[in-house]
């Protein structure tokens, strides 16, 4: 009796766990693409933002190139990372840095960073933070402008010891109430360019050639 | 079934029995992401198409499932929803979907809805069910929704900003400027201001409840000795 209950409740469940699986997978599959397409044109927005259509002609999401392991934890990237190649008709015009701030107010600050082949700033923007609603959320671009003061600054101009919050004697603003967040965001900036000066002769050695990568775009375009 | 009386469904769902005021459930949610606007909608059609999909399943499959494997068949039906839900939140509100982050998967923890599938749609027909999943499920986003206009206004001085991410470009320009920008009340967007508020909310349900009744007891209790005829206008005295 017990063992005839056992079985038949075993069959039951076993049944809704394949009509579900079913389901389940049928979803899957029929969002798989409208996903990826999401992802993708996420990811190309935030690039976009920092250089502009008007300024590469190629693919940036495809032009990558791996950074090398010495310089993960200086750009606080556990696992690695790619920096993304923008070219003007084959020349190499800026490059985008991923980096991670683990010493904001709460939790990791995960920005891209646009360096120009000249070493100045292109444009930062946060990817994802948590940092306090309404005071440390300003280095969010939706929330206030601050980001964009990084724009044209590079290692010689300000010189190095004034890349530091107002309060630390740099200068770059601090919000009030709040000097953790920025100062984390402008030390990580810094490292950035420091990274970038330290790796641009590989970078313009290594970068996939200009045909190859045109002709991935156009591979991919078909 | 005829006993099941629509009207019934539609005040305990929206208001009598409303899942967020009156039943407590699925607080968490509630306080976390009704920062804004945008945010409550987006959780609150969410979790209102996993309460009407489970509801509609659950009552479709009621007399099938022996009572020992009812409660695993039904978290499998809500878990399925839910994930549903959340790859079609991926695919077509992508940036909605970042900003709801975990939430979206945690509607299967929501009480609400295994609640409403063991009260609701496990003793009753597939229409009325599902109307029951419809109305407690709105009756959880209004809450959410304005909870999510209060703080939105009180917090950030908008309302209806972002719009975009869930209703697309047209959306974009929707966002009022209730205060003047550069406004901020710290206390309306963190955690604690959702409690204070939500307690407020209560509060005022409660009080217009006990209006309501106290009205209907003056209305009982009033002798009609001696009322020879009906009276259709005026207070009779």
């Amino acid at each position: 009796m017990l063992t005839k209950s056992i079985g038949f409740n075993s069959l039951v469940l076993a049944a809704f766990a394949l009509v579900t699986a079913l389901l389940l997978a049928s979803t899957y599959l029929g969002t798989k693409d409208q996903i990826a397409e999401s992802e993708r044109q996420a990811a190309e927005k935030a690039l976009l933002e920092i250089i502009p259509n008007e300024r590469h002609s190629n693919d940036m999401l495809v032009d990558t190139l791996a950074i090398p392991q010495q310089f993960w934890s200086k750009l606080g990237l556990h696992k690695g990372g790619e920096i993304n190649i923008a070219r003007n008709h084959g020349k190499i015009e800026a490059v985008i840095v991923p980096a991670v701030a683990p010493d904001g107010y709460s939790g990791d600050i995960r920005l891209i960073a646009g360096v120009n082949m000249d070493g100045t700033v292109a444009g930062v923007r946060v990817l994802s933070h948590t940092e306090t609603p309404g005071l440390g959320d300003k280095i969010d671009l939706k929330k206030d402008d601050w980001i964009l003061s990084f724009q044209g600054k590079s290692l010689t101009e300000p010189v190095s010891s004034k890349w530091q919050v107002i309060k630390d004697g740099g200068e770059f603003d601090q919000f009030t109430g709040a000097t953790i967040t920025p100062r984390a965001v402008v030390t990580l900036v810094k490292k950035v360019l420091e990274y970038f000066a330290e790796d641009r002769p590989r970078i313009l050695k290594l970068a996939v050639p200009a045909s190859s990568a045109t002709k991935q775009q156009e591979a991919t375009d078909e | 079934m005829s006993d099941v009386s629509y009207r019934e469904i539609s005040r305990n769902g929206l208001w009598d029995n409303n899942p967020a005021l009156v039943q407590l459930l699925g607080l968490c949610p509630l306080l976390a992401v009704t920062g804004s606007v945008v945010n409550a909608l987006g959780l609150g059609l969410a979790t209102m198409a996993v309460l009407v999909g489970s509801n509609a399943v659950v009552s479709l499959i009621r007399n099938r499932v022996t009572d020992a494997v009812r409660i695993p068949a039904f978290v499998m039906i809500i878990a399925t929803f839910t994930t549903c839900t959340e790859m079609l939140m991926k695919a077509y509100t992508y940036e909605l979907y970042q900003i709801l982050g975990i939430f979206i998967p945690l509607i299967v923890t929501n009480c609400t809805i295994l609640g409403r599938a063991e009260a609701f749609a496990s003793k009753n027909a597939l229409i009325p069910s599902i109307a029951d999943g419809l109305l407690m499920g709105l009756g959880f986003g209004a809450v959410l929704l304005v909870l999510g206009g209060i703080r939105e206004v009180l917090g950030s001085g908008t309302l209806f900003a972002n719009m975009d991410l869930l209703f697309g470009p047209v959306a974009a320009n929707w966002s009022i400027q209730v205060f003047g920008s550069g406004y901020s009340f710290l206390v309306a967007i963190l955690p604690p201001g959702a409690f204070i508020i939500t307690g407020l909310l209560i509060a005022v349900k409660n009080a217009l409840d006990t209006r309501a009744k106290q009205r209907r007891d003056a209305l009982k209790a009033r002798p009609v000795k001696g009322a020879k005829r009906v009276r259709t206008t005026g207070v009779v005295h």
